[in-house]
């Protein structure tokens, strides 16, 4: 159902003349990519990574610094924000996940802070100010995203396209060791898995799709800047990831909803909306364990048992 | 090259050392002893430094607005402790990162509302504000200097505190093996919260000794207490001694790196390839040894026996 809202709402904003709608929902499900591939190793991996908005980063620097040497091809920007992606996951995959627990959660923030502080001091990229994007990706053949609304469904397109990967690679097989792993990684060895293998995998995967979701916002915003892979970006993901429930597909989309709306309505409110944030997400950590998706499933448990 | 700079560079690294150490000891006694991930340890730097910078414009001294910001920071610990921090000592670490993560957005909400988006700068007294001339006729500034020996002195009364008496007994016994200490009659929660309202006064007092420097503003923390972090992991969770070690090390090498590193490698590239690489590589350098480190001693550099 929510699905098929977001799918008619270009229609609404054309009739009722409101493109900030549009541009709100293009910014959520760009950001509900990144909270999905966040899940992937976070809720469904087990594994708390602190440094996930380098990814985004990382992405949109791939449709950044082409575009700025005036190449716009959209499949070579793209792929180039997939494989870079990939490649960092690979590379600090290999260190990362020789450790456990918090060491974990702080080795990824420090390579996070890495590549932030790679992009600050690259003056030839902007630096600290950042890079404007003077054209959107073009794909030969296929035309260009410049119209709000082609860039709309290119992002509709590509959140159903990574829901459903993510839905396919947790039911495979692969999925399942992955989950495995997190329930009792020892026992998983047991059995014979190379289990280090299993969750580098994984972790590279994520990267990959949120490396994507970053070339996705590259082009929405037209204007990169190391600001968006800021460690404080990253626990923006983390809370979306926990707002939805970890875990759950549909609760990571929910929960980078929650978050762009609740954002958007209570900067509206007060200019100290920090604050009530800040308390929310108290809040939710210290009363709504499993998140929005928990939530309505408890309500939805509770109303099916009145029912019968 | 010229020694004098280089002793300067020294001393700059030793005063960022010292006060990494005041922020990273209470930090490494919070996540040694109770297993908890403070990411608003940064906050109560910025509150330090902020209840200093009022109170030297009340009281009109420094040193007296130092006296009771202390307590004054201890005590919004406490309540910090109080109010969240001990709900969650048996959660995991991932609501305790998100927990005191919605700390720092309430804490720079709050301190936005109470003081205004603009930073406040901290007057100091005309005594410390001058310049102290060193063997061989090298000037630095005497409120550096002061600093870097305030944070000696911290850092040797800590380790008699936490060697010589009952109390520092039963924190080193809690970060080896807290449920032993429980299990033996103490009080943990006391315990723990005494140890939480200690860290805050130290962080604040790194807050209140910087902000002279720099001065007091909104999200002072939130890049500092990363490198905190760094400093901790590096020196092994729950260790004073290698939060003290990891503290000074990553100081010298974060300024050394971007005093002379540039220099440095001039002498193996070219020129303009060195001045575009040596920022990028001296700002990562601390995240570089970090990494180096926890691929081989995953532990960090002096782990606390007996877990």
């Amino acid at each position: 159902m929510a699905l098929l809202l977001l799918a008619l709402l270009p229609v609404w904003v054309a009739w009722a003349n409101t493109p900030f709608h549009l541009d709100l929902a293009s910014r959520l499900m760009i950001l509900a990519i990144a909270a999905v591939s966040l899940n992937l190793i976070l809720g469904h991996g087990g594994m708390i990574s602190f440094g996930h908005a380098a990814y985004l980063g990382i992405g949109a620097y791939c449709v950044g610094i082409p575009a700025y040497y005036g190449i716009h091809d959209g499949y070579l920007q793209f792929l180039l924000a997939i494989a870079c992606s990939a490649a960092f996951a690979l590379v600090t995959g290999l260190i990362c996940l020789r450790t456990r627990g918090v060491y974990f959660i702080m080795i990824t923030m420090a390579f996070s802070q890495m590549v932030f502080f790679a992009f600050v001091s690259i003056e030839e990229y902007g630096g600290d100010d950042g890079l404007v994007i003077d054209m959107r990706s073009r794909f030969a053949g296929l035309g260009n995203i410049e119209n709000a609304t082609t860039l709309y469904y290119f992002i509709f397109a590509s959140l159903l396209a990574s829901l459903y990967l993510v839905h396919r690679i947790m039911r495979s097989r692969f999925g399942m060791v992955i989950e495995g792993i997190r329930g009792n990684e020892r026992r998983m060895q047991a059995i014979g898995y190379n289990t280090f293998r299993y969750r580098l995998a994984c972790y590279v995967i994520a990267g990959a799709l949120c490396g994507y979701a970053g070339a996705l916002l590259g082009n929405f915003t037209n204007f990169i800047s190391p600001e968006m892979m800021d460690w404080t970006a990253s626990g923006e993901l983390i809370f979306m990831v926990v707002l939805g429930g970890t875990g759950s597909l549909t609760g990571s989309v929910l929960g980078a909803a929650a978050f762009v709306l609740l954002e958007e309505w209570l900067s509206a409110v007060t200019i100290y909306w920090h604050f009530l944030f800040g308390a929310l997400l108290i809040t939710v950590v210290l009363f709504a364990r499993n998140g929005m998706a928990g939530m309505i499933d408890r309500l939805g448990r509770r109303a099916w048992r009145r029912s019968s | 090259m010229d020694w004098s700079l280089l002793v300067i560079q020294l001393l700059n690294g030793l005063q960022l050392g010292v006060l990494l150490f005041l922020l990273a000891s209470g930090l490494t006694l919070i996540f040694g002893i109770m297993d908890f991930v403070n990411l608003a340890h940064g906050s109560l730097y910025m509150v330090g430094a902020y209840f200093c910078a009022t109170l030297t414009h009340l009281t009109g001294s420094f040193v007296l607005a130092i006296a009771l910001a202390l307590p004054a920071t201890a005590l919004v610990g406490l309540a910090v402790e109080v109010i969240v921090v001990r709900h969650l000592y048996t959660r995991d670490h991932l609501d305790h990162v998100l927990a005191t993560f919605g700390l720092i957005l309430c804490f720079d909400a709050a301190v936005h509302y109470l003081w205004g988006p603009e930073g406040m700068a901290i007057p100091l007294p005309a005594v410390l504000d001058s310049q102290t001339e060193l063997l061989g006729g090298i000037v630095f500034p005497t409120f550096r200097l002061l600093i870097i020996a305030t944070g000696l002195v911290i850092a040797a009364g800590l380790w008699l505190v936490m060697t010589r008496t009952r109390i520092g007994m039963l924190v080193r016994a809690g970060a080896s093996n807290r449920r032993m200490v429980a299990a033996l009659g103490i009080n943990i929660e006391i315990l723990f919260a005494l140890v939480f309202a200690v860290g805050a006064a130290l962080a604040g007092l790194a807050g209140m000794l910087i902000s002279p420097i720099t001065e007091a503003s909104i999200g002072m923390g939130n890049e500092i207490i990363i490198i905190a972090f760094v400093v901790i992991i590096i020196g092994g969770i729950g260790s004073i001694k290698g939060a003290f070690i990891a503290a000074l090390a990553v100081g010298l090498i974060d300024t050394m790196g971007r005093a002379f590193l540039d220099t440095l490698m001039k002498l193996v590239m070219s020129n303009q390839n060195a001045e575009t690489a040596a920022p990028a590589l001296s700002a990562m350098m601390i995240y570089i040894l970090m990494a180096g480190i926890l691929a081989f001693r995953p532990q960090g550099l002096f782990p606390p026996r007996g877990r």
